[in-house]
Order: C-alpha cells, then structure tokens, then sequence
C-alpha cells in the first residue's frame, strides 16, 4: 500500500475528525460572508421542467424508487447484529460519575465520616434527606438520624457535591427496586450498609473522578 | 346423513378458527420479531425457546386482566362491538375455499365484500359507544379511510373477477395455473396492496390508530379480553388479507404447500411495510382514494371489460 492510501485509510480509521475541519470551514466561509445579493434562498427549489429531468423524475415514479430503497434499508438491517443488551445477564458500561442508589462512607478506620454538618439536606431540591445530630459520648458530633426518602430523591447528586467529608455519596448501584414504598424510606443503617457493601466500587469510582473535582 | 354433513362442517369451521386463531398468535409473534430485527433490537426472546410462546403469555395476561369500562359509555354497544367485530373477522374466513369443501360457495367474492365491509360497523360503533373524544376521532377516522378504499377495492377486484367471469375464489386458481395474474395486471397488483393495507389500517394508513395525536383511535378505552378481541381481530383480517392477496395474483394453488409458503411472504410483507413507510397525511390518503384510485380502477375495469368483450365477440 503506498503512503497516501495508508493516510486515507488511517484518518477513517480514526473517525472525520481530521476531514471535518475543511467542510466547515468551507460551510462557514459560505454563511459567514452573506452572498452580494443579500440572502440565501432556503426553501425547496423550483423543480427543474426541462424534458430531461421530467423523464428522470417519472421513471424514479413509475419503478417506485423510493419504496424500493427504503424496503432494501429495513430488510438489510433484518440481518444485522442486534443492538440488544440482554440487560439482566449483560450490562452496559456505567460513568464513574453514575448517580445511583445512596451510600454513607466510613473512614478506613471503620469510623462513619458524616459529621452532621447538615449541607446536603440544605441543598437537596427534593428535601428528600432528614438529619437530626447530637454530641456523641467521645465529645464528637455525629449523627443520630440520617433518613433519605429515596421516593423523593431526583438523583441530581447535589447531596456528594455538598458534603465536605465525602460522606454521603451516590453509588454505582441502580438496582434496588422494592415492592413496598416503605422499604424506600432509608435510614442511617441502610446507607451505611450500602457504604460497607460498595465502598470498593465507590472509592474506584472517586478515584477515577478526582482530577475533575 | 344430513346430519352427518352438518356435523363435519361444524367440525371443519371449528378447525378452521383455531388454526387461525393459532395463525394470528404467531402473526404477531412474527411482526414483533422483525419489526425487532428490522430496528436492530431482538423482539421477544426469554418465553420459551426463542420467545416461540410469547403470544400464548400475551393472550393469558389480556384476558386475566381487569375489565373496565368508561362510566357513561353506551354500555352493551360498548361491550359487544368488540365481539362482533372478532365474530365478523372470523366469520370472513367462512369463504376460504377449504380442502374438505367447507363452505365452499360460488359467491365467496361477494360475501367477502360484504363481510369486510361489515366489520366497519362494528368499528363505529366501538368508537362511539365509548363516549371518549380520542376513540369517536379514531372511529371517525377509521369509517371515513375504510369505506373510501372499499370503493377502490371493489372495482379492483372486479377487473379480476371479469377476467375470470365467476365470483368464486376457486376459480382464481383455475385461471392462474400458466401465469400469475401478478404479472398479467401489475398496476391493479399495486394498487390492490395498497388498498387492502388501507383496508386493514395497517401502517402506512393507520390514521385509525394514529398514537401521536389519538393515543390509540378507536380503541383506546378497550381493556383486557374486548382489547384482545379487537387486536385479534385486526391481525386475523391481515392475515385473511394476505391469503386473498395470494389466492387473487399469486398463482395460488389452494391445496399445495407452496401456497402457504407464499402466504408467509405475503403477510412477511405487511409486516415488512410497517417497519418501513411512515405514516402518510390524512388529506393525502382520501385524494389517493377518489382522485387517483378510483379513476385509475374505473379505467382498468373499463380496459380488462372491452378485453373480455373482444375475446368473446372475435375468438369465441
């Protein structure tokens, strides 16, 4: 193969990013400098009438192109490989940033890290989240009640943006569908559950995330 | 013996209704799967093998579910339009030409017509009874599209029935063992297939159902087993639509395997059109009835008409 086909082939290899820059640059030098006359012309243009492009016209008709075209499109994709995930054995790839069910984290030490500062439930949209804190034994200040009504909740991950400890974060998780609207109301013990549960894929998931914080 | 005759049409009619009944199951089996391929997506799978019961979990959830219905409908229209509408759907099937001669009568053409264009009836009533504006809208719809393309249709299958000078079924085998009438009227074969898909509101004409502004037409306040009865309805005058379609250009021999294979394609067709065309514009549908088809079908008749008259008066 010599080089410049080898050029060709690499740059649709990896994608029209190299060619795209030409065509827009040659669209925007067309709009960004209106033509002398003042405007474009839009809309559909007058069909040409000469007898050349009428019999052009009538036969695409007459053999019903267009159908034909598009029946070959649908049938081609009969055989086609299925887009399909068979989602409960296979699933799809998930951002680190996925905002999924809620966790409460502990300090390796086994320590919970919400220091009850209350942030997240002043920022929750939803008032999804109850807090109630007290001074613990060990002079600390810890949380006594921690409920997040996940019925409420609108997953829109403001709660991990606002805790300063990384307390409360949104897990990987999407998966925790209940029968009952009560088993939906968490408490502490629930999200510190989920903590212990998914702390490896939360801490991979923080680490993964942390130069854009 | 008489009572013999009796006994084995009833037996045949009944046989007749389960294996359509079983052919309308898996017709929708079949549309959910390639309409699935034809969207590269896989359709049922996890039923059994290859979601080969599918339908049989459909049926058994439709009708174990609850029945409602809209507080001030016209409640025994309401009720039994759906019923009518499956009886007639079946009923159509009572002029198949069958293998053991069910009911095998020279007016079977006619009673086609007639029974088709009952089903319209039942359509109307089922709209209006539910007293809702979306189902009156479909209703309206449905009535106004089915009787335009009933005129077409009808003058459509009277150039073929003056080519065979009969209004039995059969006969279309009789006058198709050389060549299809596929071939022999290609336009009207056109033609023919658009009307029957408008006939049975299939997708390029479905204004009946028009889900983006009539949420479901004429049906929308249906639930459960009178759901069930209309969807099997539609799907069993699809199918009866296809086997017309084989029987009149397909060179059908009745009582071959070939001809099912051909009804397979036929109905594969539908099915392949509705993952294709777009839904067409209203005003459109009703000019392409009176203004072209109906023209168009008048001037063949008229064509096919002076051909048998010259057959007749200079070679016979």
């Amino acid at each position: 193969m010599n080089p410049a086909v080898t050029k060709i082939f690499s740059i649709a290899k990896t994608g029209s990013r190299y060619v795209r820059p030409t065509f827009q640059l040659g669209n925007q030098r067309f709009l960004g400098s209106p033509p002398k006359d003042g405007y474009i012309y839009v809309n559909d243009k007058e069909p040409s009438m000469d007898l050349n492009a009428i019999t052009d016209r009538a036969a695409q008709t007459i053999f019903l192109t267009e159908l034909v075209r598009g029946f070959g499109v649908t049938l081609a994709h009969i055989f086609k490989e299925p887009a399909t995930i068979n989602y409960p054995f296979e699933k799809g790839p998930l951002s680190p940033r996925f905002r999924g069910e809620h966790a409460l984290r502990r300090y390796p030490s086994g320590e919970e890290r919400c220091i009850a500062c209350k942030l997240c439930e002043a920022i929750c949209p939803a008032q999804a989240i109850t807090i109630e804190a007290e001074e613990r034994a060990d002079g600390s200040r810890r949380t006594t009640r921690y409920d997040i009504d996940m019925t409420k909740c609108i997953y829109c991950g403001f709660c991990q943006e606002a805790c300063p400890v990384d307390a409360i974060v949104e897990g990987p998780n999407f998966e925790f569908s209940t029968e009952t609207h009560e088993e939906l109301l968490y408490n502490k013990e629930k999200l510190l559950n989920n903590g212990d549960k998914w702390e490896s894929e939360i801490a991979a998931n923080i680490h993964a995330d942390h130069l854009y914080r | 013996m008489y009572f013999k005759d009796l006994y084995m049409m009833f037996l045949s009619s009944l046989l007749l209704m389960i294996c359509v009944l079983v052919g309308v199951a898996f017709l929708t089996l079949l549309e959910r799967k390639v309409l699935g391929y034809i969207q590269i997506r896989k359709g049922p799978n996890k039923v059994g093998l290859i979601g080969l019961i599918q339908p049989f979990s459909d049926a058994i959830k439709l009708f174990t579910k609850e029945q409602n219905y809209p507080l001030m409908s016209n409640f025994n229209l309401y009720y039994f339009s759906p019923v009518l509408n499956f009886f007639l759907s079946l009923f159509l099937w009572m002029c198949m030409p069958f293998i053991t001669v069910n009911l095998n009568f020279n007016l079977s053409v006619l009673f086609f017509l007639s029974v088709s264009s009952l089903g319209v009836y039942t359509i109307m009533l089922a709209g209006w009874s539910s007293n809702s504006n979306y189902a009156l809208l479909g209703s309206l719809r449905s009535v106004a599209q089915t009787i335009s393309y009933e005129v077409s249709m009808a003058l459509i299958l009277l150039s073929f029935l003056i080519l065979i000078l009969s209004v039995n079924l059969l006969d279309f085998i009789k006058y198709q063992e050389n060549v299809w009438f596929l071939f022999f009227m290609l336009p009207l074969v056109f033609m023919w297939v658009v009307t029957s898909l408008a006939e049975t509101n299939r997708t390029p004409f479905d204004f009946a159902e028009g889900e983006s502004e009539l949420v479901s037409g004429f049906n929308v306040e249906y639930s459960s087993g009178s759901f069930a009865m209309i969807f099997l309805a539609e799907y069993s005058s699809i199918l009866f639509m296809s086997m017309i379609c084989c029987l009149l250009f397909l060179g059908s021999n009745l009582f071959s395997l070939f001809f099912f294979l051909k009804l397979v394609f036929v109905s594969f067709f539908w099915i392949w059109v509705r993952g294709t065309l777009p839904r067409f514009r209203y005003d459109k549908l009703m000019y392409l009835a009176w203004k072209i088809y109906l023209p168009v079908s008048l001037n063949c008749l008229y064509f096919f008409f002076s051909i048998k008259l010259f057959i007749f008066i200079f070679f016979l």
